[in-house]
């Protein structure tokens, strides 16, 4: 069944069962591999996308509920509000050990930065432990989250 | 030009460098007729130089985030004075040349760190010799400075990119007489750098292993037994290939190793069954009507709870004695106080984030090429040739960045089942393990129980330590990878007789080296019991382990062979005495109630790390661990300071995730399935972490392990303190907290 969804302002369409989660069709179907497999069950938050700002697991997502709704992934972050500044900030507390959960790690970021321009440490804690790092770069997490606010961390 | 687009396998056509831990510097240099050798030129084996100055470096070992991608092309950058905002760093090849190119045991930094600035010195050389050809002056005259060569007598300058060409064809310099650098004039090593891959993650770049694409890929599951090795005797292999998207459905017999030995280190494969598909989840659905029934009788028994009875009763007698000084039954008779406990640290399971995956493709000559996310490439390349009878020279390893590694991706399971699946279909295929085939078939940090019985003397000093040991083998006489070790650890080696015993039990259950191996479970024992004699001495437990080094520093200075890479406890007691001042431990007893201090301090992988965590205790036995303080010697420098804290907080957070989970398994079957069975630490069990690095006058050393071990012991200890629950057993539950508020 072919199916089109709206990718980082683009329409893209695959041809794949319904049921088929938008992670896949994401990684194998449209070669948008920034989005991460880390468990398939919603645990682990590697593969958090936006539909329509939400933070979503992409993994548990069916392509077909998804309708017209608008994707963001990891690679089209540099155009969200918070994008840059987040990736900036990024870069500059090098985050990243093996970067494998970043990508969902920023992701949901960006949504808590937009319903909350500047977060405290406890609604930072609150909103990013649905995302695991197996590497333990929480802290630099924390306050890379915090410098893209312009809080302190 | 653009030298990034040009095939690295062409350009780096050099001779031997770096290989059986002496440094042959190779050379290397364009065949003839090549567009890139009139423009570039590849200095070496790990350095090329492109007319504008550019500067590729070439990491030649595996990537699991543990920094060393950035880390070893520093120091080559170092002592070649490349200008480090413009060098781009990129995987070697995999060949012998590079020598082994794994990455474990936090060994990379203390084996790489001479080669690699002989290699940065070697190119600076030949730069230095082709501008002094140019201008007509002697080499010694010239200086070196951010990717540029300097005549300071007439103010000349020559860019690297403007010399490459000619310096590419000199021969390389002698080995012996390389001059390097003296650290005080290092620019870079010893500054904070952001790791190389930083910036592709944050734009969500496909570099990871998972992430390989190749023409016409498909995409694999590989099924198999639940109890690891057992045989297929049914499944529904048609049912599976008329699912949507399957394009082929194979049984394979597996090839069991070596006796004694496991796939994944010795040649061999697992049997199972391989789906192949148009994508990968098209694939893992498929599984669902495989129907696979497995002969799973090799299993029976192998439960944890038959394995935690067993040793149980083998604690009660004593084990085969594997080192021993002094007369412990004596001392231990004439004790003035006798401390007895059991420990016991269960399975656990390694998790990297990203599963375990590999992309296999047949080549044209009848080989296979791999892009492996692991952290053995040399290893994967020899057991995949080995195990499809190849010739080695028809297996090409490609390096891909790997999600974590911690000990997982030492093992070369999934590659060697990656490439005997690609060459039986005859098509390229990424194979990806389910998260659920991926705790399933770990390779666990091994199960120990440790009993110990300690005296001590009417000075309050460990006048006896005796501790016997419970752990695995799965050959009869060995201890199975990653386990049964019991060193000598702190405790005996400082008490005045000691005595170690051994005991193994048969297991099937796949062991291996979880990060810090061995010592991330006897830390624990250990450091635990030694908290325990303090108490038991009525000491202060820092104040009671610094009187007992202080012995054994004096009979250190007389016997100097205890060299490196073993224990000085020289350098174990100062990191001691520093995390007590920088935590404040004097004034512990103002922290408000529920909240107590506990301290580790451990030897491994070469570095001494001394930890205290502060941790608050509720009532129903929750915990919650607020601050560490941490102190390390890793020696006279550390390279990248950016990456060696985070090598420290991640370790930290791991310990905690260590303290939280257990696997269990029941008849040779994993019961965990998917993380929602595992605590790990998330952000909120992070705590605040104070990091500290006492430089000290020795070699650097690897930072990817040493600091996780004693911040086990440290909240363990530091739940006691807090509540007056002494836990010996993990993991660190609220049950077994409150469990031992009754009996302690
Ligand atoms: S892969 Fe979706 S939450 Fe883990
Ligand atoms: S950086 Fe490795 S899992 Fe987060």
């Amino acid at each position: 069944m072919a199916i089109t969804l709206r990718v980082n302002g683009r329409g893209l369409t695959a041809e794949v069962p319904p049921e088929m989660p938008l992670l896949w069709v994401l990684r194998d179907e449209l070669g948008l591999k920034g989005t991460k497999f880390g468990c398939g069950v919603g645990a682990c938050g590697a593969c958090t996308v936006h539909i329509d700002g939400e933070a979503t697991r992409a993994c548990r997502t069916p392509v077909g509920t998804i309708g017209a709704r608008e994707i963001t992934t990891i690679e089209g972050l540099h155009a969200h509000p918070n994008g840059q500044a987040l990736q900036a900030a990024w870069v500059a507390h090098d985050v990243p050990q093996c970067g494998y959960c970043q990508a969902g790690q920023m992701m949901t970021a960006a949504a808590l930065l937009k319903d909350k321009a500047k977060p405290t440490r406890e609604e930072i804690e609150g909103a990013m432990a649905g995302n695991l790092c197996r590497c333990g770069c929480y802290d630099r997490i924390q306050a890379a989250i915090g410098s893209a606010a312009g809080v302190e961390a | 030009m653009d030298v990034t687009t040009i095939d690295r396998r062409r350009l780096i056509l050099s001779i031997g460098a770096a290989a059986g831990g002496g440094l042959a510097l190779g050379y290397g240099f364009f065949t003839p007729g090549e567009a890139a050798a009139a423009a570039s030129g590849a200095i070496g084996d790990y350095v090329v130089v492109a007319p504008d100055g550019a500067v590729i470096l070439l990491a030649k070992s595996p990537e699991i985030g543990q920094g060393v991608k950035t880390l070893l092309p520093m120091i080559i950058a170092e002592e070649m004075d490349a200008d480090w905002s413009r060098v781009r760093i990129e995987f070697a090849p995999v060949d012998a040349k590079y020598g082994d190119q794994s990455v474990g045991g936090s060994t990379t930094t203390p084996e790489n760190y001479e080669p690699m600035r002989k290699v940065g010195a070697a190119a600076r050389a030949v730069l230095v010799q082709a501008a002094a050809e140019r201008w007509g002056v002697p080499a010694a005259s010239l200086k070196t400075a951010r990717g540029e060569v300097i005549d300071p007598a007439s103010g000349r300058r020559l860019g690297y990119g403007e010399l490459a060409a000619a310096a590419a064809k000199l021969p390389p310099p002698e080995p012996a007489k390389l001059v390097l650098k003296s650290p005080k004039d290092f620019t870079l090593l010893g500054t904070d750098q952001v790791g190389v891959d930083t910036p592709a993650v944050v734009h969500g770049e496909p570099i990871f292993g998972i992430d390989t694409e190749l023409p016409g890929l498909e995409y694999a599951v590989y099924v198999k037994s639940p109890v690891p090795g057992a045989k297929l005797v049914s499944a529904d292999l048609d049912a599976v290939r008329r699912q949507p998207g399957v394009t082929q459905v194979f049984a394979l017999d597996g090839l069991a190793p070596p006796a004694g030995q496991q796939v994944g280190l010795a040649p061999g494969y697992a049997p199972g069954v391989a789906i192949i598909a148009r994508n990968w989840w098209l694939a893992n659905e498929a599984r669902k009507v495989l129907n696979a029934r497995w002969d799973e009788s090799i299993g029976a028994g192998h439960s944890t709870d038959v394995y935690d009875a067993q040793a149980r009763e083998i604690l009660k007698g004593s084990g085969k004695v594997v080192s021993q000084h002094g007369d412990v039954d004596a001392s231990l008779a004439g004790a003035s106080k006798r401390v007895q406990a059991v420990y016991h640290a269960p399975f656990l399971a390694h998790l990297s984030l990203e599963p375990q995956n590999c992309t296999a493709r047949p080549t044209a000559d009848g080989g296979v090429e791999l892009f492996a996310p692991t952290q053995v490439a040399t290893d994967t390349r020899e057991l995949t040739a080995k195990t499809l009878n190849l010739p080695l020279d028809k297996v090409v390893v490609h390096i891909r960045r790997s999600g974590g590694g911690f000990g997982r991706r030492l093992m070369a399971d999934a590659p060697v089942e990656a490439a005997v699946i690609a060459m039986k279909a005859q098509k390229p295929v990424k194979l990806v393990w389910a998260r659920e085939d991926d705790v399933a078939h770990d390779y666990y940090r091994p199960a120990l129980w440790i009993a110990l019985d300690a005296g001590l003397d009417a000075k309050g000093h460990v006048s006896a330590y005796r501790s016997h040991g419970v752990s695995f083998t799965r050959d009869g006489t060995k201890p199975t990878t990653g386990g049964g070790v019991f060193q000598d650890a702190v405790p005996g080696l400082l008490a005045g007789s000691a005595r170690t015993e051994q005991s193994l039990m048969p297991t099937i259950i796949p062991t291996g080296w979880l990060r810090a191996p061995a010592s991330n479970a006897l830390s624990f024992v250990h450091e635990g019991f030694w908290d325990e004699l303090a108490h038991a001495a009525g000491q202060d437990p820092i104040a009671f382990r610094l009187a007992h080094m202080r012995a054994r520093i004096a009979a250190e200075a007389e016997n100097s062979e205890e060299g490196e890479p073993k224990l000085k406890i020289s350098r174990l007691a100062p990191v001691l005495e520093l995390v007590a001042q920088r935590s404040g431990w004097a004034n512990r007893q103002s922290l408000p109630h529920g909240v107590g201090m506990g301290v580790g301090c451990y030897f491994s992988h070469r570095g001494y790390f001394a930890e205290v965590a502060q941790v608050r205790v509720s009532q129903d036995g929750d915990w919650r661990v607020e601050k560490v303080w941490v102190v390390g010697d890793v020696g006279s420098i550390i390279l990248n300071p950016l990456g060696a804290r985070a090598q420290v907080a991640g370790s930290v957070v791991e310990g905690i995730s260590h303290l939280r989970c257990a696997v269990e398994f029941k008849d040779g079957c994993t019961v965990p399935t998917n993380f929602p069975d595992f605590d790990l630490s998330r952000m909120p069990d992070a705590p605040q972490i104070d990091i500290h690095f006492l430089i000290t006058d020795h070699p650097p050393t690897g930072l990817g392990e040493p600091a996780l071990p004693p911040v086990i012991p440290a909240v363990v200890n530091a739940v006691y303190a807090a509540s007056g629950a002494r836990v010996r057993e993990l993991p660190l539950t609220a049950d077994r907290i409150k469990a031992a508020l009754k009996t302690t």
